[in-house]
């Protein structure tokens, strides 16, 4: 009885074993492949908001992140990088999150030029309801560039909203929630990046 | 044991004992993904390659483990699998990585897997067992992209929209307007156009079956 106990419980770590080892294997083996793409895609993302030859550092590699839920406006870690040419910060590339969307929070990614006005805005990822609520994607419809050059002086600060709350920006039929909660969440960002510019280029990069 | 023909596994897998279609198995991932064609090729595929390996080792092994540890084996087996899948999925077609997402862990949790690893792969050889999650997987695969082309279809009036993010570039081409001008049907895209498309094809079978 014990000696069958011993056989099984060492035969199950034998192949735990192996299982793990062969897991093991194949992430050494596909690791760089898998950090290529991401970055690949990282790029190719920041490149949509911010055109390439306005900034000359390595902008993947010059970043911070920070948490500040109550200035942030999301309970998550939100991710700065940073664009500068030589030494003049260009834009700050924002990837940060409006947790008020219909299903789940939208991921976005925001850039913001030195001068506070929009770069551009990007949804990155969302649940929303296909058909109504994905129109903030921009394979579906042209909304999300309608930020791009826009800051809290165009328009002033209580005209950032959709127009069915007095707001200047356009709501879709049927689906208010989301473009609400992303308006919102860049007039956040918008005003963070204004009260802290300074610190967010000065800040040491993290490693 | 008796001997089972290669022939007789496929019709199995196939047909008679279609994993989605007869054993009702791995319904969530089919009915999550299967909002596009392309998703549904993706995942059916992935799934189809894991069957195929978790088959094939846990034929492999079958003589050398003890009945009582052989559900933990198996899992062992099948996670290894998945995770090796998903780690060359990420590397290889991240696009499709991106569009699967939580689904292609998840292929640990489907009954295919396990199911057919209990009632054949331990029992049978190595080839059989190869065979057997081919042809199971091949199943697998057809009724989720006949529900993914019958929704994309409905819902969105395209087919094989997206191809390129397992193809390549090349194969935007692929993406043929079935109806021009179409407004969508957003039902079929939602959740309950999957289960009423999964209904309409258990229908279709049953029909089949009771004609001949």
């Amino acid at each position: 009885m014990i000696k069958q106990m011993i056989t099984a419980s060492l035969l199950l770590t034998l192949y735990s074993i192996i299982g793990t080892g062969l897991v093991a294997y194949t992430n050494a083996a596909t690791k760089d492949q898998i950090t290529g793409n991401e970055k690949g895609v990282l790029v190719g993302s920041i490149g949509e908001v911010l055109p390439a030859d306005s900034y000359d550092n390595d902008i993947t590699n010059d970043k911070i992140t920070l948490t500040d839920p109550t200035k942030l406006g999301t309970p998550n870690p939100v991710t700065i990088y940073r664009a500068r040419k030589g030494d003049t910060p260009v834009a700050a590339v924002i990837t940060t999150e409006a947790p008020e969307g219909y299903s789940g929070a939208i991921k976005l990614l925001i850039s913001i030029n030195a001068d506070s006005t929009l770069a551009g805005v990007r949804v990155i990822s969302h649940a929303e309801t296909p058909g109504l609520g994905d129109k903030v994607e921009t394979s579906k419809s042209n909304w999300i560039l309608e930020f791009t050059g826009k800051s809290l002086n165009d328009p002033k600060p209580d005209k950032w909203g959709v127009k069915k709350d007095g707001g200047v920006f356009d709501q879709f039929s049927g689906a208010t929630i989301t473009p609400r909660a992303i308006v919102k969440s860049i007039k956040t960002t918008l005003l963070y990046f204004q009260d802290n510019s300074g610190e967010i280029f000065s800040k040491p990069s993290d490693k | 044991m008796a001997k089972v023909s290669y022939k007789e596994i496929s019709i199995n897998g196939l047909w008679k004992n279609n994993p989605v279609l007869v054993q009702l198995l791995g319904l969530c991932p089919a009915l999550a993904v299967t909002a596009s064609f392309v998703n549904a090729l993706g995942l059916s595929m992935a799934t189809t390659a894991t069957l195929i390996a978790s088959n094939v080792v846990i034929s492999l092994i079958r003589n050398f483990v003890k009945s009582e540890i052989r559900i933990p084996v198996f899992i062992i087996v099948i996670a290894s699998a998945v995770t090796v899948v998903e780690l060359l999925v990420k590397a290889f077609a991240y696009d499709l990585y991106l569009v699967l997402g939580i689904f292609l862990p998840l292929i640990v949790t489907n009954c295919v897997i396990l199911g057919r690893a209990e009632a054949f792969a331990s029992k049978n050889t190595v080839v059989a067992s190869f065979v057997d999650g081919l042809m199971g997987g091949i199943g697998f695969t057809i009724i989720l992209c006949s529900l993914g082309a019958m929704r994309e279809v409905i819902g969105n009036g395209t087919l094989f929209d997206g191809m390129h993010l397992m193809f390549g570039e090349a194969a935007k081409a692929m993406t043929l307007t079935i109806i021009p001008n179409y407004k969508g049907f957003l039902l079929a895209i939602l959740p309950p156009g999957a289960f009423i498309g999964l209904g309409l094809l258990l229908a279709g079978k049953n029909i089949i079956d009771h004609r001949s």
